[in-house]
C-alpha cells in the first residue's frame, strides 16, 4: 500500500514537470498551430542555466532561487528569437515549421554539447531539498521527497499565474483573442505580432522552469528535452488543445500512471500501457479531456 | 477621409480587385453595391490592411497608410465590423469589448457608451459570444469597433444573415452613427434599398471592377439597378 502511495507521489512530481511543459508547448501551439520541435531544448536551456550558475555562484540553494527567474528568461528570450528569426516567417505553413523547429532543436543539442560536453553532469540540490517528510512510519514508511514537494509547488505556482494571466489581465485577453481570431485581433487593433512574440516568451519560459525543476531530480545533458517533448505532447492532446484544466488532469493522470505501471513492471512496458491507453481514449474522446462550448465556426 | 487610388489586390495568384478607386468623404457614407463575389468583402479587407494590395494606394485624411498594418491604421481612426457577425467566441461579450478597451486611451468611456448604444449586451455581458445569437453577435461586432471612436467604419453587410426582428434596429443604428456627420463610412451592401437610404455616394462593384459610380441623386436607384442587372 505505501509503496503504491509512494510511486503515485512520484508520478505527481513527474506529471507536475510534465504540465510546465505541457502549459509552454500548448501555448505556442495555439499560436502557430503546430508543435515547436525545439520546445525541449528549452527546458535543456533552463537546466544548463541552473549548472552554469551553481557553477559559478556555488551556493546550491542561492543557485537554485536565482535560476528560476533566470532559467525562464533564458528559455524565454530564445523562444522569442526562435519566433522572430524563423517561426514568424512560417505562419500557417505548419509542416515547413515543424521541420525547421526540428532543425533547430538538432543545432541546439549539438550547441550544448560544444559548450557543456556530451556527457551528463550533475546539479547539487540544497540541502534544504534532499531530506523527506515522513507520513507512515514503520517497517514500510510512505515519505514525500523534498525535492519532489518542491516541485510540484513550483507547477501549481506556474499554473495559477498562467491561469490568472490568461483570465483576468488584459494580455491574457489579448492572447486568448490571437489564438481565437487572428485576422479579427489585428482589425481591432491589436498588435499581433508583439503578442505572438510575447506568448512565446512566456511559454518557453516556462520550458525553462521545467528545466530548473528537473536539475533536482536527476543529471542533465543535451538530449534531455527529446523525451520529455513527446510527452507534453501527449498531455497536449490528451488534455485537448488550448486547454488549462485538461492538460492538468492529463498531465498528473500520465505521471501517476507511468510511475505506478513502471514500478510493477519495467520501464519499456509503462510506456507501451501508456500509449495504449492514450490511443483507446482518443478513440473514444477524439477532441480531449476538456473541449469547448461555442455556437460559432469560428 | 479614405481615397482608395488603383487598387488591386487578391489572393495568391488569383486577382480579385482590379484597379479599383473609390472616396469616402470626410463625414459621409459611401456604399459599394455588388453581387457575391464581385470583390466587395476584399476591398474591406484591403481598404483595412489585412490583405495586402499588389498595386495602388490608400490614403487616410490625405496620409498613405498603404503600407501600415491594420493594427496601426485601427490606431489612426479606421474601424472594422467584418462580414458574418464575427467575435472572439470564447471570450465573453464583456471580455469582447474590454480587449479593445483596454489598448484606448479612454476605453472604460468608450465602452460604456458602445454599452449605452446595444443594452442587450448589458445583460448578456458574461455569456460566452459565440453562444449569442448572429443578432447579437453582430451587435457586439458593432459595439466592438466604435470603442476605438473611430473616424471612419469599415462595414461589411450588416444585416446579412440577421434574424429579421433585429435588421431594421440595426439599419437603424447606423443611420444614427452617420447622422451626426463625425463618423465616415464605407458601407457594403447588397440591399440596393437600405444602401441609398444611408449613402451619399454609391460604387457599384462587378468582377473587381467599379462599373457605375455617383452622387445619390434622385436617378440613383435606377442606375444601380441597372449596373447590378447586367
Amino acid at each position: 500500500m505505501t509503496v503504491f502511495l509512494s510511486q503515485s507521489f512520484t508520478g505527481i512530481s513527474i506529471g507536475a514537470v510534465l504540465l510546465l511543459i505541457a502549459l509552454g508547448l500548448s501555448l505556442t501551439f495555439g499560436q502557430m498551430g503546430v508543435i515547436n520541435m525545439a520546445h525541449g531544448e528549452f527546458i535543456m536551456a533552463g537546466a544548463y542555466t541552473t549548472y552554469v550558475l551553481q557553477q559559478s555562484i556555488g551556493g546550491a540553494g542561492v543557485s537554485l532561487l536565482l535560476s528560476l527567474p533566470l532559467a525562464f528568461l533564458v528559455a524565454g528570450a530564445m523562444g522569442v528569437l526562435l519566433e522572430w528569426l524563423l517561426i514568424r516567417h512560417l505562419y500557417a505553413r505548419p509542416l515547413d515549421t515543424l521541420l525547421v523547429t526540428w532543425g533547430v532543436s538538432l543545432f541546439l543539442q549539438q550547441l550544448a554539447r560544444d559548450i557543456f560536453g556530451a556527457p551528463n553532469v550533475q546539479v547539487r540540490a540544497p540541502e534544504w531539498l534532499t531530506g523527506n517528510v515522513r507520513l507512515i512510519g514503520g517497517e514500510h514508511p510512505f515519505t514525500l521527497a523534498h525535492n519532489r514537494i518542491f516541485i510540484l509547488a513550483l507547477a501549481l505556482a506556474a499554473l495559477v499565474s498562467l491561469a490568472l494571466t490568461l483570465r483576468v489581465s488584459p494580455l491574457g485577453r489579448r492572447i486568448r483573442a490571437v489564438v481565437q481570431h487572428r485576422d479579427l485581433a489585428e482589425a481591432s487593433g491589436i498588435a499581433t505580432a508583439r503578442v505572438d512574440r510575447v506568448t512565446f516568451f512566456i511559454g518557453s519560459g516556462l520550458a525553462g522552469l521545467a528545466g530548473v525543476a528537473l536539475t533536482l531530480v536527476g543529471p542533465i545533458g543535451p538530449t534531455m528535452g527529446t523525451n520529455l517533448i513527446i510527452d507534453a505532447f501527449l498531455v497536449v492532446v490528451v488534455g485537448g488543445i488550448g486547454r488549462l484544466r485538461g492538460a492538468v488532469i492529463a498531465a498528473f493522470a500520465l505521471g501517476v500512471l507511468q510511475a505506478v505501471v513502471e514500478y510493477s513492471a519495467t520501464v519499456s512496458v509503462a510506456k507501451v500501457t501508456v500509449l495504449v491507453g492514450i490511443v483507446a481514449f482518443l478513440q473514444w474522446r477524439p477532441q480531449g479531456i476538456s473541449t469547448l462550448r461555442t455556437r460559432s465556426l469560428v | 477621409m479614405l481615397e482608395i487610388d488603383g487598387l488591386t489586390a487578391g489572393y495568391g495568384r488569383s486577382t480579385v480587385l482590379h484597379g479599383v478607386s473609390l472616396t469616402v468623404p470626410a463625414g459621409g457614407v459611401a456604399a459599394v453595391l455588388g453581387h457575391n463575389g464581385a470583390g466587395k468583402s476584399t476591398l474591406l479587407r484591403a481598404a483595412l490592411g489585412l490583405l495586402k494590395p499588389q498595386r495602388g494606394t490608400v490614403r487616410l485624411d490625405g496620409e498613405d497608410v498603404t503600407r501600415l498594418a491594420a493594427h496601426q491604421r485601427v490606431r489612426r481612426g479606421m474601424a472594422y465590423v467584418p462580414q458574418g457577425q464575427q467575435s472572439f467566441p470564447q471570450l465573453t461579450a464583456a471580455e469582447n469589448l474590454r480587449l479593445v478597451a483596454d489598448g484606448h486611451r479612454d476605453g472604460r468611456a468608450a465602452m460604456a457608451e458602445a454599452l449605452d448604444l446595444f443594452p442587450v449586451l448589458r445583460e448578456l455581458a458574461g455569456r460566452p459570444a459565440g453562444l449569442l445569437s448572429g443578432g447579437q453577435r453582430q451587435q457586439l461586432a458593432i459595439a466592438r469597433a466604435l470603442i476605438t471612436r473611430p473616424r471612419l467604419l469599415l462595414l461589411d453587410e450588416p444585416t446579412e444573415g440577421i434574424q429579421p426582428s433585429v435588421v431594421a434596429e440595426i439599419q437603424q443604428t447606423v443611420l444614427d452613427l452617420t447622422a451626426g456627420g463625425a463618423l465616415s463610412v464605407l458601407l457594403v451592401e447588397q440591399h440596393v434599398h437600405f444602401a441609398l437610404r444611408a449613402a451619399a455616394r454609391y460604387y457599384v462593384l462587378e468582377a473587381g471592377r467599379v462599373t457605375s459610380s455617383g452622387d445619390n441623386d434622385g436617378g440613383a436607384a435606377e442606375r444601380v439597378r441597372e449596373a447590378l442587372s447586367v
